[in-house]
């Protein structure tokens, strides 16, 4: 029988099952928690930072979308704190790459400028770091651009997770850290990618795209999720 | 010695461009420069990225003709696909266009010239802006500013917005038009037609007052460019390009604009950013040519609609069948304008305009493609290679200013001849530069468009180097 725990989020009374996560007790009782790694259906990662709420008890900030909720737990998920880190955190999102919106496929429908409204950035304060860096188009169907990634590893989650090939992975440190295709060569070569475009579905930004797509309205469109990618993790008993 | 005289009122000062005027020993003019003196550098900074985000990167040169970028870069793409875009994909691509040109050519001659042409080119500046143009004639202003809005619609409507839209997309058109779009479009003809006369009326009964002027402002000898149909009307997006000489005779006629780097040639000068295009059979700097209204006007054969040709008959009563000076860019515009107008209306009435097939899909087909297209200011290339990716390694473009830049040295060099009395800088001298220039309609005047006045500099240079005279504005 599941346990039912019962904790405080924002000083607000709310329960969920002891296999929850603080993030999904918060979604469930809608106090909104901004993240832009975490994907309903694919296993967290705690990749972007966005989600980091403060415990009472810890002095340390905590990923909601990793944390475990427990019996009398008392979480701030939102204070003025939280929100200069967010912005922070957006922000040096956006300087580490080159993020030009206004030529961008993802153009009113990405998650990071969503981010970046709701949180009110309203400019850069930190200096650009405007890396070269490179586009790999040599897929038949899809691109990516390494400008616009921001590493949320949805793409190779679902990959591994959902369609089973593992086509994508992670490869370098630091700032030259990059999301590559079979061990790092060009995409077009790989022998492992079954060509079904989930990453391009779950990507956040325009960093994975159709090919050919232009600039035009609505171009890249928002799915936030494909229905079916819960149902079958779900199954899975991920 | 140096001296700097401030012209006051001063609306916008950016350092976009600059003439200078040499004397020799006698204190007569030897040479003037016309020199753009900004960098943009669009031609690297595409560089990397993939060829079907061209059209939008390529819209974003410019504010004022955004379209007539979009058009030429996506036709380069169409030819790197191979594919040609649906019938009506290319022809609600040429209303764009069209409403692109009709907007550009109403704000030259309505909020730039008119104010010159209206007071004269030595009215005091404080009066002779379009705030003086809306108080003297109400309507002259009115009808500028409709035929803008309208043409503006049309962008917006068809394209996405007014200012870089994103409906022309490689291949053709990102969404059909709707018959609601259509007959709103279709209202705002009478009128737009009805604008246009009366400002053609206007000019043309006011025209004698500025003989002196049209003799010497760029009346010379040159070649002239322009993109034809098969029967030898203007063609605004496709065609053929035909070049003429002064007298009209043929240079080259059923060009294919795919093949314009084996005719044109590309020189730089050490004082300017902008390079100087020449028709390379004839040679550097000998190969003169002109882009345009003019250009067009004086290549076609005909318009190609009823009342664009009536109008382009009593010009060439008027001026001849090629005319030379540049003063006429102001008469040529106003005529293509009407023809944009009309040519709209056609292609609006036409039967398959609300077909919803309007975009063709292709892979990199090609590693080069090249787009030509009219723009307001002349014929307007684009030429990119890519990698069989599809990413782009290498871009040229040629704009109409660039086409023109010889033209509008000499021109500047003809009024500062005729104007230039002892060693410094006359106020009608300095009117009638701007003035000249304006005539061309570069892009600078459109970045500084304010009130009437451009941001320019003007430096008198002694047979020394030496600054004789400068004057700013």
């Amino acid at each position: 029988m599941t346990t039912v725990y019962t904790l405080r989020i924002d000083g607000r009374d709310v329960a969920g099952s002891e296999d929850a996560t603080v993030l999904d007790v918060a979604r469930e009782n809608g106090i909104d928690i901004p993240t832009l790694c975490h994907l309903d259906g694919i296993t967290d990662r705690g990749a972007c930072r966005l989600c980091m709420v403060e415990i009472t008890g810890s002095n340390k900030l905590t990923p909601a979308c990793m944390t475990k909720i427990v019996e009398g737990m008392e979480v701030t998920a939102h204070s003025d704190r939280l929100l200069e880190y967010r912005r922070a955190i957006t922000e040096m999102l956006f300087v580490e790459r080159n993020h030009i919106c206004a030529v961008c496929v993802a153009n009113n429908h990405c998650e990071l400028q969503d981010t970046a409204e709701e949180l009110g950035l309203t400019h850069f304060d930190l200096p650009r770091i405007s890396p070269k860096v490179d586009i790999d188009a040599s897929h038949r169907l899809f691109s990516i651009d390494h400008n616009r990634c921001i590493l949320c590893l949805r793409c190779v989650r679902v990959c591994d997770e959902i369609e089973g090939a593992h086509t994508w992975d992670i490869m370098h440190r630091g700032l030259d850290t990059r999301v590559q295709t079979d061990m790092g060569i060009p995409w077009g070569e790989s022998t492992t990618c079954t060509s079904c475009g989930k990453c391009v579905q779950v990507c956040p930004t325009g960093a994975l795209f159709e090919k050919g797509r232009a600039v035009a309205r609505g171009s890249k469109t928002r799915r936030p999720f494909l229905p079916w990618m819960k149902v079958v993790a779900e199954e899975r008993g991920l | 010695m140096t001296r700097t005289i401030v012209i006051d009122p001063v609306t916008r000062i950016e350092g976009h461009s600059k003439v200078t005027i040499q004397l020799d020993d006698r204190g007569e003019v030897v040479d003037a420069h016309f020199h753009v003196t900004q960098f943009r550098g669009f031609e690297r900074i595409t560089q990397g990225r993939p060829v079907h985000e061209m059209p939008a990167l390529m819209a974003r040169i410019c504010g004022i003709c955004p379209v007539s970028h979009l058009v030429a870069s996506a036709k380069a793409v169409d030819d790197i696909l191979a594919v040609e875009p649906p019938p009506t994909g290319a022809d609600l691509r040429r209303i764009v266009n069209l409403g692109q040109i009709v907007q550009s050519n109403a704000l030259s001659f309505f909020h730039l010239s008119s104010p010159d042409l209206l007071f004269g080119f030595d009215a005091d500046p404080a009066v002779r802006n379009i705030l003086g143009v809306a108080r003297h004639s109400p309507e002259l202003a009115r009808d500028g500013i409709a035929l803008r809005k309208w043409g503006q619609q049309i962008i917006e409507w068809l394209a996405g917005k007014r200012i870089h839209p994103e409906g022309i997309v490689p291949g053709g058109m990102a969404t059909p038009l709707t018959a609601d779009v259509r007959d709103r479009i279709l209202a705002g003809v009478p009128e737009a037609i009805a604008a246009v006369e009366r400002a053609i009326a206007w000019f043309k009964s006011d025209m004698l007052r500025w003989e002196d002027e049209a003799a010497t402002f760029g009346n010379f000898r040159s070649a002239f460019m322009g993109l034809v149909d098969r029967d030898g009307n203007v063609d605004h997006y496709g065609g053929w390009l035909r070049v003429v000489d002064a007298d009209g005779k043929y240079l080259a006629d059923k060009l294919d604009p795919r093949l314009f780097n084996d005719y044109i040639g590309e020189a730089v000068e050490p004082w300017s950013y902008l390079k100087s295009t020449y028709w390379k059979p004839m040679g550097y700097p000998d190969g003169i040519y002109r882009v345009g209204p003019l250009a067009r006007v004086n290549v076609a054969d005909r318009m190609g609609t009823p009342r664009a040709d009536e109008e382009l008959e009593k010009f060439r009563w008027r001026v001849g069948r090629v005319a030379g000076s540049s003063f006429h860019y102001h008469y040529a515009r106003l005529i293509d304008t009407l023809h944009c107008v009309e040519k709209i209306e056609q292609l609006l009435r036409g039967p398959d305009i609300l077909s919803k097939h309007v975009r063709s899909f292709a892979e990199i087909n090609r590693n080069e493609g090249i787009g030509v297209s009219e723009a307001p200011r002349g014929t307007l290339m684009h030429h990119y290679k890519v990698d069989d990716d599809g990413i782009v390694e290498w871009v040229n473009l040629i704009i109409a200013t660039g086409h023109n830049n010889m033209a509008m040295n000499r021109s500047v060099l003809q009024v500062a001849r005729s104007h230039i009395k002892g060693d410094t800088i006359t106020e009608p001298m300095l009117n009638r530069v701007e003035a000249v220039i304006r005539c061309y309609d570069p892009c600078l005047s459109c970045s500084t468009h304010a009130l009437g006045e451009m941001a320019l500099r003007i430096q008198l240079l002694g047979p020394d180097g030496t600054v004789l005279h400068e004057l700013a504005r």
